[in-house]
This record gives C-alpha cells, sequence and structure tokens, in this order.
C-alpha cells in the first residue's frame, strides 16, 4: 500500500506532577507546538480530533477552547488506550475522503492533584456508578484499573510459569531508554534489586510494573503525503492499520487476560502496509503494566503464546538490543498520555529525532495501542517511506 | 457514595439488579442466564449476549465457583484491611466476576481453589454475595 497521509506536526508538554497548570492550558500548548513544528499556521487547521479520556473537557469544544475556526471535521473519540490508533485511522480515512486537509489529534489529561497521590488519581471511588450490579466492584474491594491487570498477569503466571523477574527485565530496560530521554519523568536507573524492593501496588505487580500518571498534553498534526512532502519535518507515513477488540468473553473456556487483541490488529494492520513482522525495526507498544508489553509481544506472534517471558528475559528489548521496544522509556518511565505516549515516541524515532536514544534502523515501525483491561487494540505502522 | 460502618462501598439495588441483591440476602446466587440457549450471563444484560434472545431471566446459581485468578490489594482502601484477597471466580456455570476473598490470606490462596458462597450482610437493607473456600 502506497501510505495516503503523514505525520508531520507533534507537540508534547512539560509532564508529570505539574499542579499548576489546567488541561486547557497543556492542550493549547501542544497544539501550538505541533501546528509550528509542521511549520503550519493555525487557519491551515481543518480538522481536531480529541482523544476523550477522564479530563471532562476531552470534548470536541475544545474546537472553541482553541480558537480553531470553520473545521470541515471535529470529534472526540474513545476506545479507552487504544484510541490514538482510532484517532490515525479516522483521520487518514477522512482525509482520503477529503473530509478535511490538515488534522490536530489531540491527548490532554490532568488526572495529578496537589497532595494527592497517583494511585488516588485513577482508584474510581470520585465517578465509578453504584447503582445495581456495578456497585459490585467496588463493594467487593477492586479499586482502580491495577486489580484486573495483576489479575490477569497471575492467570499468566499460572498457565506458563512467567515470573517477576521476567517482568522486571521489561521495567528495566525501558528504565535505560528512559535516561536517555529528556521529556522522560523518571531519568535514574533501576536495578533488579530495587525492582523487587519495590512495593506492591497489587501482587503479582510491583511498583515499577505499573505506568506513571502524567499531568500533561501531547498534540500531532496529520496531513496528506503529497502535503507532507512540502512541510517543516521528515514525513511519518501512516503505512497501514487495524483494530482487534476481542470483547467481553470472561467466562469458561476463555482466557481474555492472556489473549488480547493485538492478535487481531496486528495481521490487519501487516497486511495492509504490506509488510511481514520481521520487517519491523522497532516497537512502540502500549505498557500501562509491565505485564502488558509481554503479552502484546506473544500476540503479535514476536514469540509464542506464553514465552513472552523467556522472550524478554535476554534484554533484546532495551538499548543495543535486537528488538528495541518502547524506546523513551514508555508509560512506565516516561510519560503516561495513553495511546499518544507509544506514538509520540514513535515518531520522533521516525524522524530520527531520538538524540543518543535513536534507534539504529528506523524504516518500519510498529505502535500498539491498548485499552480497558486488554480489552481494546490498535495497530499503527509507520514508515519512513510512502 | 453510600457506605457501610466500616466504610465499605455499598452498592444501591436497582430493579434491573433487585433478583440478584434479594436473592444474596437469601444465601442464593443469582444470575441472569437465557430461556432460548441457556447461557449464562454476567452482570445484567439486555438480551442474552449469546443468541440474542430476550427471554432473559434470572435462575438461581449453584453458589459454587472456583478460583480462576487472585491478586493481593496492598494499601489504604475504604472498608478493607490490607493486604486482602481478590479474585476472579468461575462459578460452576461457568461466569466469572472478581470479588474479594474474606478471611483467606494470601498465602492460603490458589488458582483452582473450591469456594462456595455465603450472604454478605453489607447493611440492614443490603446484603451481597461472598466466597469462602469449601472446607476440606
Amino acid at each position: 500500500m502506497t501510505a495516503t497521509t503523514a505525520i508531520v506536526g507533534l507537540g508534547i508538554t512539560d509532564m508529570g506532577k505539574i499542579y499548576d497548570r489546567s488541561g486547557a492550558d497543556f492542550a493549547a500548548e501542544a497544539v501550538t507546538q505541533a501546528v509550528a513544528d509542521a511549520g503550519l499556521r493555525k487557519s491551515d487547521i481543518d480538522g481536531l480530533l480529541v482523544n476523550g479520556n477522564l479530563w471532562p473537557e476531552s470534548q470536541p469544544t475544545l474546537q472553541m477552547t482553541l480558537g480553531l475556526e470553520d473545521l470541515t471535521l471535529c470529534s472526540a473519540m474513545t476506545a479507552a488506550g487504544s484510541t490514538a490508533g482510532q484517532l490515525i485511522q479516522y483521520a487518514t480515512m477522512a482525509i482520503e475522503h477529503g473530509l478535511a486537509s490538515a488534522i490536530v489529534l489531540l491527548f490532554a489529561d490532568v488526572p495529578l492533584k496537589r497532595g494527592v497521590g497517583s494511585g488516588a488519581a485513577y482508584n474510581m471511588l470520585d465517578f465509578w456508578p453504584m447503582t445495581g450490579m456495578s456497585g459490585l466492584r467496588l463493594a467487593w474491594g477492586e479499586f482502580g484499573a491495577n486489580p484486573s491487570y495483576a489479575l490477569a498477569a497471575r492467570r499468566h503466571m499460572h498457565l506458563f510459569g512467567t515470573t517477576s523477574d521476567h517482568f522486571a527485565a521489561i521495567a528495566i530496560g525501558q528504565r535505560r531508554w528512559a535516561l536517555m530521554n529528556p521529556k522522560a519523568q523518571i531519568r535514574k536507573p533501576l536495578t533488579l534489586d530495587e525492582y523487587h524492593a519495590s512495593r506492591w501496588v497489587v501482587e503479582p505487580l510491583h511498583l515499577f510494573d505499573c505506568c506513571l500518571v502524567s499531568n500533561g498534553a501531547v498534540a500531532f498534526v496529520i496531513t496528506s503525503s503529497e502535503r507532507a512532502a512540502d512541510l517543516r519535518q521528515p514525513p511519518v507515513y501512516v503505512a497501514g492499520y487495524g483494530q482487534g477488540h476481542p470483547g467481553d468473553n470472561q467466562r469458561r473456556g476463555r482466557d481474555p487476560g492472556v489473549h488480547t487483541g493485538a492478535a487481531l490488529s496486528g495481521p490487519l494492520a501487516l497486511r495492509s502496509a504490506g509488510a511481514a513482522l520481521s520487517d519491523i525495526d522497532f516497537l512502540e507498544l502500549y505498557d500501562c503494566y509491565t505485564y502488558t508489553v509481554l503479552v502484546t509481544l506473544e500476540d503479535y506472534g514476536f514469540c509464542a503464546k506464553g514465552e513472552g517471558g523467556e522472550f524478554v528475559s535476554d534484554g533484546k528489548l532495551a538499548p543495543g538490543g535486537s528488538l528495541p521496544t518502547n524506546t523513551g522509556g514508555g508509560q512506565l518511565s516516561s510519560y503516561y498520555m495513553w495511546g499518544f505516549t507509544p506514538m509520540s515516541e514513535a515518531v520522533i524515532q521516525m524522524r530520527g529525532q531520538a538524540g543518543d536514544r535513536q534507534v539504529p534502523r528506523n524504516d518500519l515501525c510498529l505502535v500498539s495501542t491498548q485499552g480497558g483491561i486488554l480489552n481494546f487494540h490498535s495497530t499503527t505502522i509507520l514508515s519512513k517511506s510512502r | 457514595m453510600a457506605i457501610n460502618p466500616n466504610g465499605r462501598p455499598v452498592p444501591l439495588p436497582d430493579d434491573a439488579s433487585a433478583p440478584f441483591f434479594d436473592g444474596a440476602r437469601r444465601g442464593e446466587l443469582m444470575l441472569q442466564a437465557c430461556g432460548a440457549c441457556g447461557a449464562w450471563m454476567w452482570p445484567v444484560k439486555p438480551r442474552c449476549v449469546e443468541c440474542w434472545s430476550d427471554s432473559v431471566h434470572w435462575r438461581r446459581a449453584s453458589g459454587r465457583a472456583s478460583v480462576y485468578s487472585f491478586a493481593v490489594m496492598h494499601g489504604d482502601f475504604p472498608g478493607f484491611v490490607s493486604p486482602y484477597v481478590l479474585a476472579t471466580v468461575e462459578t460452576e456455570e461457568g461466569v466469572r466476576f472478581t470479588t474479594d476473598l474474606a478471611g483467606i490470606s494470601p498465602d492460603q490462596v490458589h488458582i483452582g481453589m473450591p469456594l462456595t458462597m455465603v450472604t454478605e450482610q453489607l447493611t440492614p437493607e443490603v446484603a451481597i454475595p461472598g466466597f469462602r473456600p469449601v472446607p476440606a
């Protein structure tokens, strides 16, 4: 397939425990940066797609907040953490069909409040519905998203002998990448001892198995491949994509926590890109937990189901390894902007602008965005050439 | 949010879920099942998730289940004393959901552990099912 669109603009704000700025302020900075980065002006933008999230203003009304006028495409979309892929796909199809020509994709969030821990930011007490059987979740002591990933990880450990050391290999490898990323929230080395000594969040997940929580924003500009050739930055072409949403099959005979939608979305994306798994130079995988990386690698077919632990344990994902993965530190060590974390790092690497952490080969990248409790999955293949 | 005297969140039964909560008070695990194809469901569904029949009704399940996976909660959570065990349980009928396992220490729980349902009275008005190991 010849790529019809390219990511041409990128904006990333400062990230992390920044309490004195509003979500709108972060959003405006990221969008302004992304449009300037592309070499475009505000008046060139005719589309806005917002990643709907827990921030109440993540709505199409951001058009007014940002002062964008006469758009011909505007929506907020959500498929939980997988949304970044869907936004790129929808934008690409919209551009192919002439609905818009230069579209801003935006993620902004401000879950952290001064004096409140990161865990509390997502513990659901403020918003989880207590009516009917939905209310059983908190009544039965399941607070936040951590337990469901811990339960999935434990199941994988039980079935396949996966260990904490396997998870640690992912956490430590990604931290090594983060040391070279000026935007990373955590830039200090992580040892295996420190990993094991870190507190349990929800056993079997240690603190360093869990992603950060960040205030901040990321924006992209996407346009047609023709137009991209004349803009400021090296175009990052959207070469292929696919989605996979297995459904709620938490019942006998199914193991939803150890099989993700990547098994569906990966082959679709590779086929649309006309590429094979072996053509992929580096990976940016959604990593809300170390376990997510491990199970996603299996479902793409980099190794067989159940062998993810062994596969990652030789450090091949880390700097210098044969399969560079989450090369900015990922959500575990850089910043947590849902699917915009892997997608933003992919754009930086594809452009060759990653500085000390630049991967040796960057012709083709696979970006995986994932949401819910391993419920929703989207795969995007980015290419340096059309 | 309604909480009980221990600070534990209390669900608010509504018309759609009343049979479940009424059953819990009687010591019965009530689940939805399809009148057409027999599929069991969790939680309340508008139609059968297998065959889309609208003849979904409440049936008494056996109350027997087993541990499908488990995790140990650490931290400060309202109404719970950490560390405590959470488990995804699979009922004899084949549906799964995640519940706390009160009174089981983390080093006792294991995948496959047989469980039986008991009534967990949260407030005088609201009961929910709880799960305990089947005595050996």
